[in-house]
């Protein structure tokens, strides 16, 4: 926190809510809006193809797994900035922060949209209704508490738009307490959501069920926090056309990197001693996807491997979004491509499922831009430009 | 105190052994029944085994009125070999009108005499309806009415038992002929709760079974309270649960299986007795769980291939017809049941599929943009940089 004060103040970036962007973001929310109208007087059957043998589909797979990883990075930068101390990140925190408080509430909502019988939910917050020994409780308890925690975390903002000094000062005073458990709950569901594979078993091919799944999780989820972080840069710092963090991208992604090395370390090590590696050449989809997600992995370092590599934001940008589908593919592959329930099941979007997914990811767009224009998120931008 | 019950050399077992004339083994089988019966935790045959031993044998006076005394053969009759003796030393039975030597005035005198030494600690039993037509002259015994002597009885009695139908509620006598103009029966007959004004334990059933019976007074004897009753007073442990819910042939039930008539195929092969009027379904009591008459498994009327008629249960047993089919209280059917032919879900739709492709482009396209002009204005800054430092003019 010490190196707080060198840094430039966040600042509303200012300007018109109405453009292009937030008008397409708000069509495809009113899409949505109309298809879960649909969904909530009929029935999940009237908008999905879900079935016996996939009982969830995209919206768990993309607006949950993947979103709730996508929005780690308020987490990783967190960790970075106040438990190794490297406050030089700081800027950084809100941002990704802000990133990551829209990934996880509408994860939160498309678990309850995506919920058969939504109505019972509150069970699961009921003592007596509880049962601790299921991972999908974990889940859901980590994630209601982390959401929860990260308003919090994220209050400041809004206290200091409004001129809340005093409860911004008291506020800070316990913050150091929100921030550790801003760390912890996510680290234990993002984890918890690989072990998810663990007790699936069998119905998860080989290439992805291992008991170090959750390790593997948590590291692609710091990953994949990391290459966000680099991705929203670059896209908030050309949509507002403002002048890039280069001086703490660029050592980021090096970061980055070094994790990157210990995931794959972690994974190939455990798909040879489990023995399974021979499945990757084997001539099914399966293999294919798998080559697919670790040519993300690997594709990385021919993007960004060098120091001169990692100072041209245009390679940043693009190891960001291969990480960040690596990190997709592999949830992707293990929930959906590689699962497999036998009986002939067989599971594709319907379109209907593609729009609520779209419609998800446009209320982060869209809430990410009003936001920042309006709200003190993003560092303000030095005089010369 | 869980322990002393396999101190078989027990002081007190030894005592009980000889006032009951049956081996230790025997006696402490009973009473694990008795607390099986009652439903009560591992362990509390300890306190039964005590209770019974140590011979705090409580007073019973036994009423007869409108009945069949088959609820006191049931209890004399059980196939348990020594039962009898226990219902006459567990309980110490002052007056019963079947069972007693005395006759006579004699009789009532040893009624008297033993409510008037057992003031405020008798139990009361009834048995048998009450007539209250005509001020109940149409049961009289020593020239009382049964409604005079039940008050007369019930006044000092520690606790009220109602046993069987008929005093429960009226049972079999309290049947309203189905002729026109008649809206009672012949002579009135009511149950005890309803002459004493307020709520008795009652253990109702044609007979009912003996345990149920005796367990209520050992749960007395070992607790000193009644145990804990439904609304109509039927203890909890025995008539807590519908004779549905653990039917040996429910199973037959909900896959479907029926006895379509006495001796078709179904039935022959044990299938639910539903449609031949069983009332299992509206029926509380605990007759699947403990049988009758000790003689094993299955020995109970819908066991043995008869349907419930629904003995314990007033508005079912002998109101509603043998054979009339019986209402569902707490299994109501669903409204819809599951597709049989469930599907097995689609591959992907020229839509679906073009909407990712759509989307997979845009982004793509997108990304490509942004990447492009990133790496511009990354060129125009390295460009500026290295005019500023003139020597190097490589970019």
């Amino acid at each position: 926190m010490s190196a707080q004060v060198h840094h430039a103040k966040p600042a509303p970036v200012g300007g018109p809510l109405l453009n292009a962007v937030t008008l397409t973001a708000g069509v495809l929310i009113a899409i949505m809006a109309m298809i879960l109208l649909v969904r909530f007087f009929y029935g999940l059957g009237s908008v999905t193809h879900l079935n016996d043998g996939y009982p969830w589909g995209i919206w768990i797979v993309v607006d949950v797994m993947i979103g709730s990883a996508f929005a780690c990075g308020g987490f990783s930068v967190a960790m970075l900035v106040y438990i190794f101390n490297r406050g030089e990140y700081h800027p950084l925190v809100r941002p990704a922060l802000l990133a990551s408080l829209f990934g996880y509430t509408l994860a939160g909502v498309a678990v309850i949209v995506d919920l058969g019988r939504w109505w019972n939910v509150w069970n699961m917050y009921w003592p007596w209704s509880a049962n601790p020994n299921s991972v999908m409780f974990e889940v859901a308890i980590c994630i209601t508490l982390y959401i929860i925690v990260m308003w919090i975390e994220f209050a400041p903002t809004f206290f200091e738009k409004f001129g809340m000094n005093e409860a911004k000062r008291r506020l800070s005073k316990i913050m150091f307490l929100i921030i550790a458990l801003g760390t912890l709950l996510p680290m234990m569901h993002q984890s918890s959501l690989g072990t998810l594979w663990v007790v699936l078993g069998q119905q998860v091919h080989p290439l992805w069920q291992t008991p170090v799944v959750p390790l593997l999780f948590l590291l692609t989820a710091i990953i994949t926090g990391y290459a966000v972080v680099l991705f929203e840069s670059c896209v908030a710092s050309s949509a507002y056309r403002r002048s890039i963090e280069m001086h703490l991208l660029t050592p980021l992604a090096k970061v980055m990197l070094g994790i990157v090395v210990a995931y794959l370390v972690v994974r190939f090590a455990d798909l040879l001693w489990r023995g399974v590696l021979g499945l990757a050449f084997a001539a099914t989809l399966e293999a294919l996807m798998f080559w697919l997600e670790m040519a993300c992995f690997f594709g990385v370092f021919l993007v960004i491997g060098t120091a001169a590599q990692r100072r041209n934001p245009a390679r940043l940008f693009l190891g960001g979004i291969l990480l960040m589908l690596g990190s997709s593919l592999l949830r992707l592959n293990g929930f959906l491509i590689g699962y497999d329930t036998g009986g002939g099941y067989q599971y594709f979007p319907s379109l209907t499922e593609i729009l609520v997914t779209v419609g998800m990811f446009s209320i982060e767009v869209l809430g990410y831009v009003v936001i920042t224009r309006r709200f003190p998120v993003l560092p303000r931008e030095a005089a010369h430009a | 105190m869980s322990t002393s019950i396999f101190d078989l050399d027990h002081e007190r077992f030894v005592v009980a052994e000889e006032r009951l004339h049956m081996p230790r083994r025997e006696f402490l089988q009973f009473c694990a029944t008795v607390a099986a019966t009652l439903g009560l935790p591992a362990g509390a045959e300890a306190a039964v085994a005590e209770a019974v031993a140590t011979a705090r044998r409580p007073s019973v006076i036994w009423l007869h009125f409108q009945e069949c005394t088959g609820c006191s053969e049931s209890l004399l009759r059980a196939e348990h070999p020594t039962l009898e003796k226990l219902i006459l030393d567990v309980i110490s039975l002052d007056y019963h009108e079947t069972l007693m030597a005395a006759a006579g005035h004699q009789a009532e005198a040893a009624r008297k005499s033993a409510m008037a030494a057992n003031k405020g600690k008798y139990i009361l039993v009834i048995e048998g309806a009450i007539p209250t037509k005509e001020n109940g002259i149409y049961c009289k015994v020593g020239g009382q009415t049964a409604i005079e002597l039940t008050k007369e009885c019930a006044a000092d009695a520690a606790a009220v038992i109602a046993i069987g139908s008929c005093a429960s509620w009226g049972g079999m006598p309290s049947t309203v002929p189905s002729v026109a103009g008649w809206d009672s029966s012949p002579t009135g007959s009511a149950g005890v709760a309803e002459i004493l004004g307020k709520p008795v334990v009652t253990i109702p059933g044609c007979p009912p079974n003996p345990y149920n019976f005796l367990a209520t007074v050992v749960h007395f004897l070992t607790f000193g309270t009644l145990p804990a009753t439904d609304k109509l007073g039927r203890p909890l442990f025995a008539y807590g649960r519908l004779i549905h819910e653990n039917c040996e042939r429910r199973a037959h039930f909900d896959a479907g299986r029926f006895a379509m008539a006495f001796g078709d195929e179904g039935h022959r092969k044990g299938y639910c007795l539903y449609k031949l009027g069983c009332k299992g379904p509206e029926t509380y009591a605990n007759c699947p769980a403990i049988g009758f008459g000790d003689a094993g498994e299955n020995n109970w009327p819908v066991g043995c291939g008869h349907p419930c008629i629904g003995c314990t249960e007033k508005g079912v047993g002998f109101t509603k017809p043998i054979h009339t089919v019986a209402k569902m209280l707490n299994v109501a059917p669903p409204l819809q049941y599951p597709r049989i032919d469930e599907p097995i879900g689609k591959g992907a739709s020229f839509a679906s599929a073009a909407a990712l492709a759509a989307i997979a482009g845009a982004a793509a396209g997108g990304a490509a943009m942004l990447a492009r002009n990133l790496g511009l204005s990354h060129q125009a800054a390295e460009l500026e940089k290295a005019k500023e430092a003139k020597p190097k003019a490589e970019a």
